[in-house]
C-alpha cells in the first residue's frame, strides 16, 4: 500500500510492522465485502424460493461456455498471484514480475470475456429491468466486475513498485495483501458461477 | 505546550493540512465534533418546524415561514409534502450525521488512541478520508433539499415500494448514503486495528478502560452491518435508475394505473436488509455513550466500576445478540409465529445484557463520593432517561403488545428516549469532561448546570406525552398530528405543550453553544488532569501534540483505581508505576 509515510518515521515503526497493521486491516476489510455481497446473495436466495421458474428460465439464457471459461481464468489468476507472493517472500524479483503480470493478464481476460458476454444480450434486449433474475444477475456480476477493475488497478500499482524493485525478502507486505484482495474477488466469482449458471 | 511548540518547529506545514486535510487523529476527531454538532443542531431545526406543524396545523409559521418557497410552505404553512421530507430527513440527519459522528468519529477519534498510549490511529490518511466520505455525504444529503420534490419523504427507514417511486430526494438519499456508510466502514476498520495492535506497554484487554471497550464493539457492529446496507441502497438505487424491480412487486398500482414494471421484487427483502443494519445501528449510538458515562462515574465516584468483567462481557454478548434480533422491528409484515417467538426470545434476552451495564452503573454510585460537576450531572441523567427508553422497549419486543402499538407515537417516545436524554445526554456528558483534553481549559459550570436542567427538564415533557398518546393509538408521521381522529381527541392537546417544551429545550441550548465557544478562548486553564483521572489521556499534555505524548506511556494497572486503600491521593493512574 503507500510507502511508510510521516506517521512512520515520527514514530520510528518498523514497516514490518507496518504491513502487520495493514494486512489485519485488510482481513477486516474482507469481512465487510463478504457481508456485502451476502446482502445480494441473500436477495438471490430470496427471489429464487418465490420464483424458481423465472430462475430456471434465466439461467438457460446463461452462456455456460464463458462463465466457465471465466472461472477458468480467474482460478488460474489466483494461482498466479499466489506464486508472486512466494516470489516476493524469496525476494525473487523476477518471478515476482511475471507472475503480476500474468495476474494482470488474466484479469483482462476476465473483462474480455465478460464483454462477449453482456454484449450480445445487451443487444437483444435483455437488461437489468427484464425479470428478477436479470435483476440479480446483471447486479451481482457487475459488482463483481467492479471489483475485478478495482483489483487489477491494485495489482497494477504493485506491478510498477516491483518493476522499480521495491518488494523483496524484507518487505513483501504489499503483495501478500493485494493477493489477498484478489483472492476474494475469485471466491465471489466461485460462488456466483454455479448460483447463476448451473442451478 | 512546549512540546507541541518543539514540534512544530520539526514539522512545518501548512494551514491546510495542518487544521483541513489534516491526519492527525485529534484535528480528524474535533472536525468530526464540530460537523457533528452543526448537524445535530440542524436535525433539531428541522423537529422545530415540524413541532410548530403538530401544535397548530395549518397556521402559518410566524417570521420565518416566510423565508421558505412555495414548494414548501406558501404563506408559511407547511405543505404536507414538506412535513413528510422534514420527518425523513430528522430522523436520517440526527442518527447518522449527527449521533454517530459525534459518539464514534468525535470522541472515539479523540479519546480512543489516547486512552490506549497510542501516537495516532493506525491508517492516519484512512482517517482522513473516512471524515471527507462523511462530510460528502452530509453535503449530498442537504443538496437534497433543492432537489425538484423536496429531499427524501419516504421516512428515514425509506421502505420501498414508497420509496421507490418518490421524488429525485430518495436518489440523493440513497448516493449521501453509500457515502455515510464508506465513511464508517473506514472508520471501523481503523478502530479495530488501531485497538488490537497499538495499545501501550502492560495494557492488556481487561486494563481497557470501558469506553475503549464500548467504541471496539461499536466498530464491529459497524463494520458487519453497513455492508447488507450497502447492498441493499444499491439495489433501491438500481430500481429508481436501471429499471430493475428488487422491491416492486408486480401489479403494484400508483395513483390509479399498474405501474409498468417487470415486477416481482419484494418489498419485505428491503426491511430485512434494512433491519439487519438499524437494528445493531440502535447500539451503536448506546454503546459509545454507555462507555462515555461508565468513565465519567469512575471518576467522579472516586472509586472503582463495580463488576468492570461483568460490563465487559455484557457489552461483548450485547454486541453479539444485536445482530439476531432485527425481526422484532417486522411483526407485522405477516410473519409466522415460530419466527415471531424467535425474535421475541432473542429480544427478550438482549435487555439482559443492558440491564446489566445499567445496574453496574448504578451498583458504581453506591458509597461513593460523587463529585456533581457538569459533566457527572448529565452521566447521571443518562441512567434513568436510558432506563425509561429500555423499559418502554419491552412491550415492543413482544408480538402481542407490539402490534397495536406499532408505529404510534410510543415508539417515537420509546426511540427517543433511548436516543435523546439517554444518548445525547451522554454525548453532553462527555463534551464537558474531555473538554480540558483538547482545548487545555474547562468549561463553564453555571451555565453546563443551566443547560444540563433545562434540557433535562424540557426532553421529559417532549417525550413523556409520546408515550401516553401512543397507547390511545396515536400514530406517528400524520400531517397534523392527528387531529383529524375522534380517538387521539382527549390526548391530541398534549401536543401544544410539547412544541412549547421542544421551543424551550431550543433556547437551553443557548448556553452550551455560548459557553462551549467563549471557553475554548476565555475558561479557566487547568492542568493535565483536572479531573484527577486514572485513564492514560490524562497522561497526555493539554491539548495534546502531535504524536500525543512526551514519552511513550507505559501502563502498570487497571483502569479505574480509585481510592486504593494505603495509596498517597485517592486515584492511581495506569500511567504511574508503584512507589
Amino acid at each position: 500500500m503507500s510507502e511508510p509515510g510521516t506517521f512512520f518515521h515520527l514514530h520510528e515503526e518498523d514497516p514490518v510492522e507496518a504491513y502487520e497493521n495493514f494486512k489485519l486491516g485488510m482481513w477486516i476489510f474482507l469481512a465487510t465485502e463478504v457481508l456485502l455481497f451476502g446482502g445480494l446473495f441473500a436477495a438471490y436466495f430470496i427471489f429464487k424460493f418465490i420464483w424458481p421458474t423465472v430462475f430456471e428460465d434465466g439461467s438457460s439464457h446463461l452462456n455456460k461456455f464463458m462463465g466457465g471459461l471465466n472461472t477458468l481464468v480467474l482460478i488460474f489468476s489466483s494461482f498466479s498471484m499466489a506464486m508472486a507472493v512466494d516470489a516476493a517472500q524469496r525476494g525473487q524479483q523476477k518471478k515476482l514480475v511475471r507472475n503480476l503480470a500474468i495476474t494482470l493478464f488474466f484479469a483482462l481476460c476476465f473483462i474480455v470475456v465478460k464483454g462477449f458476454e453482456w454484449g450480445p444480450k445487451l443487444s437483444h434486449g435483455i437488461t437489468p429491468g427484464s425479470d428478477v433474475f436479470f435483476s440479480v444477475y446483471y447486479m451481482t456480476t457487475g459488482l463483481h466486475l467492479l471489483h475485478v477493475l478495482v483489483g487489477m488497478s491494485f495489482i497494477g500499482l504493485l506491478l510498477a513498485r516491483a518493476l522499480k524493485g521495491r518488494y523483496h525478502e524484507e518487505n513483501f507486505g504489499g503483495v501478500e495483501i493485494g493477493g489477498l484482495y484478489w483472492h476474494l474477488v475469485d471466491i465471489i466469482w466461485i460462488f456466483l458461477f454455479p448460483l447463476l449458471y448451473l442451478i | 505546550m512546549s512540546a507541541a511548540d518543539h514540534h512544530e518547529a520539526h514539522h512545518q506545514q501548512g494551514f491546510w493540512r495542518t487544521y483541513i486535510f489534516s491526519t492527525d487523529h485529534k484535528t480528524i476527531g474535533i472536525q468530526y465534533g464540530l460537523t457533528a454538532l452543526v448537524f445535530l443542531f440542524f436535525g433539531f431545526c428541522l423537529m422545530l418546524l415540524m413541532r410548530w406543524q403538530l401544535a397548530y396545523p395549518g397556521q402559518p409559521i410566524p417570521v420565518i415561514g416566510g423565508l421558505f418557497s412555495d414548494a414548501t410552505m406558501p404563506g408559511g404553512v407547511m405543505l404536507p409534502e414538506f412535513y413528510n421530507s422534514l420527518g425523513a430527513m430528522h430522523g436520517t440527519i440526527m442518527v447518522f450525521l449527527g449521533v454517530v459522528p459525534l459518539a464514534v468519529g468525535a470522541f472515539g477519534n479523540f479519546v480512543v488512541p489516547l486512552q490506549i498510549g497510542a501516537p495516532d490511529m493506525a491508517f492516519p490518511k484512512l482517517n482522513m478520508a473516512s471524515y471527507w466520505c462523511f462530510f460528502a455525504g452530509g453535503v449530498v444529503m442537504l443538496y437534497s433539499f433543492t432537489a425538484p420534490g423536496g429531499a427524501a419523504n419516504s421516512g428515514w427507514t425509506s421502505y420501498p415500494p414508497l420509496s421507490d417511486i418518490a421524488t429525485t430526494g430518495q436518489t440523493f438519499w440513497l448516493i449521501g448514503m453509500v457515502f455515510l456508510i464508506t465513511s464508517s466502514l473506514l472508520g471501523s476498520v481503523n478502530f479495530i486495528v488501531t485497538i488490537i495492535q497499538l495499545r501501550a506497554e502492560g495494557l492488556s484487554y481487561m486494563r481497557l478502560p470501558f469506553f475503549v471497550w464500548a467504541q471496539l464493539v461499536t466498530a464491529f457492529l459497524l463494520l458487519l452491518a453497513f455492508p447488507p446496507l450497502e447492498a441493499a441502497g444499491v439495489l433501491q438505487l438500481m430500481d429508481r435508475l436501471a429499471g430493475t424491480s428488487f422491491f416492486l412487486p408486480s401489479g403494484l398500482v400508483v395513483t390509479g394505473d399498474v405501474l409498468q414494471v417487470s415486477g416481482g421484487g419484494s418489498p419485505l427483502l428491503w426491511q430485512h436488509l434494512f433491519w439487519f443494519l438499524a437494528h445493531p445501528e440502535v447500539y451503536v449510538l448506546i454503546l459509545p455513550a454507555m462507555g462515555i458515562v461508565g468513565e465519567i462515574i469512575a471518576n467522579n465516584t472516586r472509586k472503582p466500576l463495580f463488576g468492570y468483567k461483568s460490563l465487559v462481557y455484557a457489552v461483548i454478548f450485547l454486541g453479539f445478540m444485536s445482530f439476531i434480533v432485527w425481526a422484532h422491528h417486522m411483526f407485522l409484515t405477516g410473519m409466522g409465529t415460530t419466527i415471531s417467538a424467535f425474535f421475541q426470545t432473542t429480544t427478550m434476552i438482549i435487555s439482559i445484557p443492558s440491564v446489566i451495564i445499567l445496574t453496574v452503573f448504578f451498583i458504581s454510585l453506591w458509597g461513593g463520593r460523587i463529585r456533581f460537576n457538569t459533566s457527572m450531572l448529565f452521566a447521571l441523567g443518562f441512567l434513568p432517561m436510558f432506563g425509561i427508553g429500555g423499559l418502554t422497549g419491552l412491550p415492543l419486543g413482544l408480538s402481542a403488545s407490539d402490534i397495536p402499538l406499532h408505529d404510534t407515537y410510543y415508539v417515537i417516545g420509546h426511540f427517543h428516549y433511548v436516543v435523546a436524554p439517554g444518548t445525547i445526554l451522554a454525548l453532553f456528558a462527555g463534551i464537558y469532561y474531555w473538554f480540558p483534553k483538547v482545548t487545555g481549559r474547562v468549561m463553564s459550570e453555571l451555565w453546563g448546570k443551566v443547560h444540563f436542567w433545562g434540557s433535562i427538564v424540557c426532553m421529559n415533557f417532549i417525550f413523556f406525552p409520546m408515550l401516553i398518546q401512543g397507547l390511545m393509538g396515536v400514530s406517528r408521521r400524520l400531517y397534523d398530528g392527528g387531529a383529524s381522529y375522534d380517538f387521539a381527541e382527549p390526548v391530541i392537546h398534549y401536543n401544544t405543550m410539547m412544541s412549547h417544551a421542544a421551543f424551550a429545550l431550543a433556547v437551553f441550548q443557548l448556553p452550551f453553544i455560548i459557553n462551549f465557544f467563549v471557553s475554548i478562548k476565555k475558561g479557566k486553564k487547568v492542568d493535565d488532569n483536572p479531573w484527577h483521572a486514572t485513564t492514560l489521556e490524562w497522561a497526555a499534555p493539554s491539548p495534546p501534540p502531535h504524536g500525543n505524548f512526551d514519552a511513550i506511556p507505559k501502563v502498570y494497572r487497571g483502569p479505574y483505581e480509585y481510592s486504593v486503600p494505603g495509596a498517597e491521593k485517592d486515584y492511581s493512574p495506569q500511567f504511574e508505576a508503584e512507589a
